[in-house]
């Protein structure tokens, strides 16, 4: 069984999905994110399906899992580069990926992980004015300070 | 006719001089002198020389393989005459008239020849040159379905071009009635687009429609999902009141897919997505 | 009249196997130029019955040919399996109802992306579902 290999990419991790997708390939895959994720402390996953021609309800379910549990790690999930054939028959199937998000390419993947690690993330000092509020958790400036 | 093994044909056609002779002369009227008595002659010889070797492999079955150079030739005559304007009934009589040449050589050969002259043999000889009229007809039509529907093929990409409007939007402005074909068709034009272009906005402007049935309001909300899960936004504008009706009655659901009133509105709001702000320059400031 | 060419079966009995068995039909799909989105469509659904065949069925075969009727092409795809059936046929064949490991979409997916769609099936003698699709 071949595994798809899992890059580090900054504070997110990329798989390039090349190979044709066996069920155990696709299961493997699934759990060697998980403990990538934790283990490098990633804040978003990107999978590039460009190379790939058919999606069926098992590889759609996978995308789904991976969101989810993600997610569930505090990171962020998008799918890239899906083949417009691809979309056509997820939709005739009946599968929506619903709570997946997705981009035209591997570019704009990154730029909306990005946007949602700058949303979360500390605010950048030069940002603020010049009297600095202290932060309370969750990130935003205390309430009432 | 599966029995016929064309013997009879076969010794009609021996005489192919007299044969050839009487074909030319009873073919030549119908055709009334657009054609030189020279080239018919030859046109007539030499397809009575493919007929000649297609009975004798293949009797009078003209489906058969025997058949196959023959089908040819007769394939390839019907094309060049409708080339030079000869009407396809004006082919398949010139064809036709070899039924002249054939009675005739049975005729003759009544009074005691081997062919026998009885109806049998005007029976099997006028199936078998029926058959091979049809021969001319069929590639006729054959020939002519493929210009329609290359026709229809051109049409279709005339009356759907994509267009970009702008820097990462593109728009399908479609016009006419929609057919579940030609919705598909478009469709997956306009998604191949946005890939090609990586454009992420896709706007379909059914302006021009005047009106939809359930199967292409579902294919128009089936490609706004696909456009979706390849990371790209499609808004749907120029919603003429009938169709919203119809979109209402038949109870389908656009959910929060974005619709836009005019073109020029989703425009605007495409151009939103990619970060462009347009505003109007406020007038006699200097 | 319907003539079909060129029969080829595959036994399914592994996932690469159910990899094959994809190919195999993307690869047919092609010779008789299957838009590519009706190849995607014919494809997917495959992978879906090779999947049910290798677990419902735990092995079966897929047969491929291609066929021609009227001067269009076609590909028939045969997915058989000598598993338990399938008690409730009308029940499996609508849209998210699982046997209890997947979405729901596979037999009631298959159908939809496909031109005919067959199924024989009888609890203790197996399954056979039979797709074609045609080109435009």
């Amino acid at each position: 069984m071949e595994r798809v290999p899992v890059l580090s990419l900054g504070d997110a991790l990329l798989v390039s999905i090349q190979v044709d997708l066996q069920d155990n390939t696709v299961l493997a895959l699934q759990e060697d994110l998980a403990e990538r994720i934790v283990s490098t402390g990633a804040r978003g996953v990107l999978i590039d399906i460009s190379a790939v021609d058919i999606v069926d309800s098992f590889i759609g379910r996978m995308f789904a899992s991976i969101a989810a549990l993600s997610r569930l790690l505090d990171a962020e999930t998008v799918v890239v580069g899906m083949r417009p054939a691809v979309a056509i028959t997820l939709v005739e199937l009946g599968l929506s990926l619903d709570g997946v998000r997705t981009a035209l390419d591997v570019e704009r993947g990154m730029k909306i992980l990005r946007a949602l690690s700058d949303r979360r993330g500390l605010p950048v000092a030069d940002e603020l004015d010049d009297d600095l509020v202290p932060v309370a958790e969750g990130g935003g400036p205390a309430a009432g300070a | 006719m599966a029995q016929a093994d064309g013997g009879r044909v076969q010794a009609l056609l021996r005489s192919e001089d007299k044969v050839l002779r009487r074909w030319v002369e009873a073919a030549e009227t119908p055709l009334r002198g657009r054609l030189t008595t020279g080239e018919l002659e030859r046109t007539c010889s030499d397809l009575l020389a493919v007929l000649g070797e297609a009975v004798a492999g293949g009797g009078l079955d003209v489906t058969s393989a025997a058949y196959a150079g023959a089908r040819g030739f007769l394939a390839e005559l019907s094309r060049d005459w409708a080339r030079r304007g000869f009407s396809p009934s004006e082919t398949a009589s010139a064809v036709f008239a070899l039924k002249d040449a054939l009675f005739a050589a049975a005729d003759e050969d009544g009074e005691g020849g081997e062919s026998g002259g009885d109806l049998a043999t005007v029976l099997e000889s006028s199936r078998w040159v029926d058959a091979l009229g049809l021969v001319t007809f069929e590639s006729f039509a054959r020939a002519r379905e493929q210009v329609i529907s290359e026709q229809a093929e051109q049409l279709l990409e005339l009356t759907t071009p994509v267009v970009k409007l702008w820097e990462g939007v593109v728009a399908v402005p479609l016009i006419g009635t929609l057919d579940s074909a030609r919705t598909q068709i478009v469709m997956e034009k306009l998604l191949q687009t946005l890939v090609d272009t990586g454009s992420e906005h896709a706007i379909i402007d059914i302006t021009g429609v005047p009106a939809v049935d359930t199967e292409v309001a579902q294919h128009l909300l089936k490609t706004v999902v696909a456009a979706r899960l390849m990371g790209a936004e499609c808004t749907i504008s120029g919603i003429r009141p009938q169709i919203a009706q119809t979109i209402v009655m038949l109870g389908i659901e656009f959910g929060d897919i974005t619709t836009k009133s005019t073109l020029a509105d989703a425009l605007l709001h495409a151009m939103r997505g990619t970060g462009v702000e347009v505003v109007r320059r406020r007038t006699g400031s200097r | 009249m319907t003539t079909s060419t060129g029969v080829e079966e595959l036994p399914i009995r592994t996932g690469d196997d159910v990899v094959r068995v994809r190919q195999l039909v993307r690869a047919r799909a092609q010779e008789v130029r299957l838009s590519l989105v009706d190849q995607t469509k014919l494809v997917t659904a495959a992978s879906e019955l090779a999947r049910n065949t290798l677990v419902h069925g735990g092995s079966g075969t897929a047969t491929v040919e291609t066929l021609t009727r009227d001067g269009r092409s076609g590909i028939r795809a045969v997915f058989a399996d000598e598993g338990p059936g399938i008690p409730d046929v009308d029940q499996a064949l609508t849209p998210g109802w699982t046997s209890g490991s997947g979405l729901g979409l596979g037999l009631s997916g298959a159908r939809k992306l496909v031109d005919e769609f067959a199924i024989d099936t009888a609890v203790g003698r197996g399954t056979t579902v039979t797709v074609v699709k045609w080109t435009r």
